[in-house]
């Protein structure tokens, strides 16, 4: 990366750079929870997805949901990390009312994936981030605290649904860093199919870890973990201010404690949870319900059969097959359903101006309205139709778009329209010819004015003809007909 | 015909399908005697109602096919059972009534068994003299004011006290052997992973195991043919071909190699179990059985490897009794005061000892010290016996290093407790299969057992050593209803 698109907070002729590293919490997605088979539903009323292993009954034991685990492989294969073949999952033990069985089984020692990468597109190039490891683990309940005056309520929905914790290595330098490495780890799980990737719904949070330390220096700083933060906008917003923080107390000749920290999304800040003496002592420890999970070659071999095209293969391909620049390219795989979107079009039309029309005039009704591709109110058959109308000459580009307009209300089919609103475009070169006349012979002053060198008026009858045609001449036709009859 | 609540299971099983008998007969006279046995305090919870009821459907349309058509059973309180309060001898569970049903009890009730109730025991199955249950001691059936052993002494009393045919305990370190020990009956303790852990409330879950206690060696073998199963909702359960115990019951147990290992010969063992040993190796070469002295090296560590081991595990096995969820809460201003209030109410000083021996020996900066080197020694106590298996088909040890001792008489000294567990614990460590056989008496006239250790799976091979040994012993439990009441 180039020096001046570095990150760096100045002060006073010094500059310190950030280190970050985030730990994400990402749900499997699975029908049942990481050990039992009750259902994982988002939305659901409150305690109706509750086994007797999710409450801790006495009694009541754990059985891996095999579902989950290849899951969890799948993803270690996206990540193009070490899965490994011996795993444990440990007891982590603390009290707390949405924690039914007083620990949370997680893996601690032995993860079931080991260490991985992530490559991020930056706009000056591209920057490889080191994945720690991927462990499977349980998730708490839910307390809730605004609907009863005198009680804590807890609703146990989720209580047991699995999660894959991804660590990364502390290699992020920047809020925008952080932004690209969310959204890449998200489209790699959404392609895998192995988390949805839902932050509303809290299927992706994240721990950040961030230091800061002066530009040149070699020795990590002193980190604060900000906890479970559930936005890439609030990450970003609590990076600016946790960074600025310990700055102002470095600069301040003061030392920054190692402690746990939570960001306060209303006042911009984050606040300190718990120092590192409060630490809590989670007494970690093989869990003896549960054998050492132990993962055979085959298994392996088979998940990595059936892992789809990723983004970076799926870029590659698109720059090497379809000759899009990688920005382009970068654009359409960054989501599955993008560049599925984008697949399905290019069956039957022209790339270039699939490319165009997609990353154009769709992304900007998206926005717009803000959704989603999968919720794209002109379907990829339609769009194809509209972009081969436009390649055939029967509409113009300029049609296009009023076409384009009319198909967003009710996915309607280009051809009708262009045939009710009749818009098709006018081939005709008598037709066209006809037109130009006219045209001629209204602006005869005009003609004698371009004749005697004024060449930029040109543009002048281009326009006075396609006005004429009320827009539906075909513009390459007006040209070559109106330099015809100008220049002869 | 000799009376109802003295016949061993098998005389039942017999009368029943040959109709000398009803199981409303027989399950009236068990609970006639429960009636006049408050005494011996076997009992948490009874089912009596229940029970009759259930006798009398069994007889107006009897299945003679079933392993234990119309019997009732009466069981340990750590098995949850659908519909009948389950406390694990503990007051924070006074008020637990299961919705579901352990896979163990169920593998009864689907063989005909009908539940009498649920038998006392030391809370959580933490102790060596049901001295530690919320419930009360239980007195056992040998002698008054003497300890019928732990952690299920309900079920060891009960089953000498003819107040159920048969029962189920389990067996951590010992719950199962040393209270059939004490009180003249026969315990088995399973290969781990042979029985169901599923609806069983945990201990020590990498040594808990449930099994039969019973009056004879082959009630013992067909209880274990019929609680023994596969279990998927168990992970630690183990899928393999398990014998008909009963059917393949033999005492021929000519040229199989018994091993004595010379580190079970402890400081101050009274000569009398010195001798009771003696005794039962004569009667092994009797059987034609071969005498071969071993050792098992890692003997000592056992002990001190399993007390760290059991409570640190309990420990975590135990934070879900939290009054958030079920059982007993005792309110406080906030969360911590409930967690506080509610454990420090609910739980024995028995159960917070190894709570807190538990919570210690995981805590950062012991947790090498304690709990990894305590994995590694039993590492090294598992390949004592793999060593030992090596040479030799099963092993005989004492039960116990004494006889059953007076209540109260170690309430305040617990190492001296624990050393009760001295020759059983051992074998959980190794997930071996083991089985105590009352085999002699003390001066006392106290009854004393021998233990014989298998290999993993083996357990037929123990029970048929057990059978001839059984023969060969003739042992006469000698007990006069003295507590019985009118």
């Amino acid at each position: 990366m180039s020096k001046n698109s570095e990150y760096l907070i100045e002060r006073e002729n010094k500059q310190y750079e950030v280190i970050i590293g985030l730990e994400v919490h990402a749900q499997v997605t699975s029908e049942s929870k990481l050990f039992s088979q009750s259902s994982t539903k988002f939305g659901a009323e409150p305690n109706t997805q509750v086994s007797l292993v999710d409450a801790a009954f006495p009694g009541m034991l754990p059985v891996i949901n095999e579902f989950c685990i290849e899951q969890a492989i799948k993803t270690g294969i996206g990540l193009k990390a070490k899965i490994n073949k011996k795993s444990v999952f440990d007891r982590k033990n603390y009290f707390y009312a949405d924690l039914p069985q007083g620990y949370q089984i997680s893996q601690y020692k032995y993860p079931i994936v080991g260490e991985g990468k992530v490559i991020l597109d930056m706009p000056n190039g591209q920057k490889e981030i080191g994945i720690e490891r991927l462990h499977l683990e349980q998730d708490a309940g839910k307390s809730i605290h605004d609907i009863d005056p005198n009680n804590t309520l807890v609703d146990l929905n989720r209580s047991g649904v699995a999660l894959m914790e991804i660590v990364s290595k502390p290699d992020l330098r920047s809020p925008d860093e952080v932004n690209v490495y969310i959204k890449k780890l998200r489209s790699i799980m959404r392609y895998l199919g192995t988390c949805d990737g839902n932050m509303q719904e809290g299927s992706l949070r994240a721990d950040v870890n961030v230091s800061v330390r002066l530009k040149g220096e070699t020795e990590f700083g002193t980190r604060c973990e900000i906890k479970n933060v559930n936005s890439i906008k609030f990450m970003q917003m609590a990076i600016i201010s946790e960074a600025n923080r310990q700055i102002d107390l470095l600069e301040e000749g003061k030392e920054i404690d190692q402690e746990t920290r939570l960001f306060d999304t209303k006042r911009n800040e984050t606040r300190s949870m718990r120092s590192k003496e409060d630490a809590h002592d989670y007494r970690y420890f093989p869990d003896p319900d549960l054998l050492p999970l132990e993962i055979s070659q085959e298994l392996i071999e088979k998940i990595k059969s059936d892992i789809p095209e990723l983004p970076d293969e799926k870029k590659k391909r698109f720059i090497d097959k379809f000759n899009l620049s990688p920005y382009e390219a970068t654009i359409l795989v960054s989501d599955i359903e993008t560049s599925n979107f984008f697949e399905e079009v290019i069956k039957n039309s022209d790339v270039k101006l699939a490319t165009n029309w997609i990353t154009g005039e769709l992304f900007a009704v998206l926005n717009e309205k803000n959704l989603e591709i999968s919720q794209s109110p002109v379907s990829a058959k339609n769009l194809s139709k509209l972009i081969n109308l436009i390649k055939d000459g029967t509409i113009s580009g300029k049609i296009a778009k009023t076409v384009f307009e009319q198909m967003i209300d009710g996915d309607k089919d280009p051809l009708i329209i262009v045939k009710e609103k009749g818009l098709k475009q006018e081939s005709d070169p008598k037709a066209i010819e006809e037109l130009i006349n006219k045209v001629i012979e209204n602006n005869s002053d005009k003609v004698a004015e371009y004749k005697s060198g004024k060449d930029k008026l040109f543009g002048f009858f281009v326009g006075q003809a396609m006005k004429e045609s009320k827009g539906k001449g075909n513009p390459q036709l007006i040209n070559k007909i109106l330099k015809e009859k100008l220049n002869g | 015909m000799s009376d109802i609540t003295s016949q061993s299971l098998f005389e039942l099983i017999s009368n029943i399908k040959e109709k000398k008998l009803s199981s409303e007969e027989i399950t009236k006279a068990f609970i006639n005697r429960a009636e006049k046995s408050k005494k011996l305090n076997v009992y948490v919870t009874d089912n009596f109602e229940k029970a009759i009821d259930q006798s009398k459907k069994f007889d107006s349309n009897p299945n003679f096919d079933l392993k234990l058509p119309g019997i009732p059973i009466a069981v340990k309180d750590l098995f949850c059972t659908n519909g009948v309060r389950t406390t694990a001898g503990s007051k924070i569970l006074n008020n637990f009534v299961p919705t579901y049903e352990s896979t163990v009890t169920q593998n009864l009730w689907s063989q005909g068994a009908i539940l009498l109730g649920k038998l006392n025991c030391d809370e959580f199955a933490m102790g060596s003299s049901n001295e530690t249950s919320f419930f009360g001691n239980v007195q056992n059936p040998v002698g008054e004011n003497l300890v019928p052993g732990g952690s299920s002494g309900g079920s060891s009393a009960a089953v000498a006290a003819n107040l159920t045919p048969v029962t189920i305990g389990t067996d951590t370190g010992g719950s199962i052997r040393q209270p059939a020990s004490f009180t003249g009956t026969v315990g088995l303790k399973p290969t781990y992973g042979s029985c169901s852990r599923y609806g069983i409330v945990a201990f020590a879950s990498s040594l808990d195991q449930a099994g039969p206690m019973t009056k004879n060696v082959r009630d013992c073998s067909m209880l274990l043919e019929v609680i023994s199963s596969f279990d998927q909702k168990d992970s630690t359960s183990i899928d393999y071909k398990r014998n008909n115990y009963s059917k393949e019951l033999s005492k021929d147990i000519k040229g199989k190699k018994i091993g004595i290992p010379k580190e079970y010969r402890v400081d101050n063992m009274p000569d009398e179990i010195e001798h009771l040993w003696k005794n039962g190796i004569s009667y092994a070469k009797d059987c034609g059985a071969e005498i071969i002295d071993i050792s098992l090296p890692h003997t000592n560590y056992a002990l001190p490897t399993y007390y760290i081991v059991a409570p640190a595990e309990a420990s975590s096995n135990l934070a879900r009794y939290d009054g958030v969820k079920y059982g007993f809460r005792s309110p406080g201003q906030n969360l911590i005061e409930m967690y506080e209030k509610t454990r420090s109410e609910g739980f024995g000083d028995e159960v917070k000892r190894r709570i807190m021996i538990g919570t210690y020996v995981l805590s950062s900066g012991y947790y090498d010290a304690y709990y990894l080197k305590a994995q590694k020694v039993r590492q090294l106590i598992k390949k004592d016996f793999d060593d030992a298996f090596s040479k030799v088909d099963a092993i005989l040890t004492p039960s116990t290093p004494s006889s059953a001792f007076k209540i109260g008489e170690k309430t305040n000294d617990p190492v001296s407790m624990y050393l009760n567990d001295i020759f059983t614990v051992p074998i959980n460590l190794a997930g071996l299969p083991g089985i105590s056989i009352p085999a002699g008496k003390d001066k006392n006239n106290y009854p004393l057992g021998l233990q014989v250790i298998g290999k993993p799976f083996d357990e037929q091979n123990i029970l048929n050593i057990s059978y001839a040994l059984e023969d060969k012993i003739n042992f006469k439990n000698d007990i006069s209803d003295w507590w019985l009441s009118e």
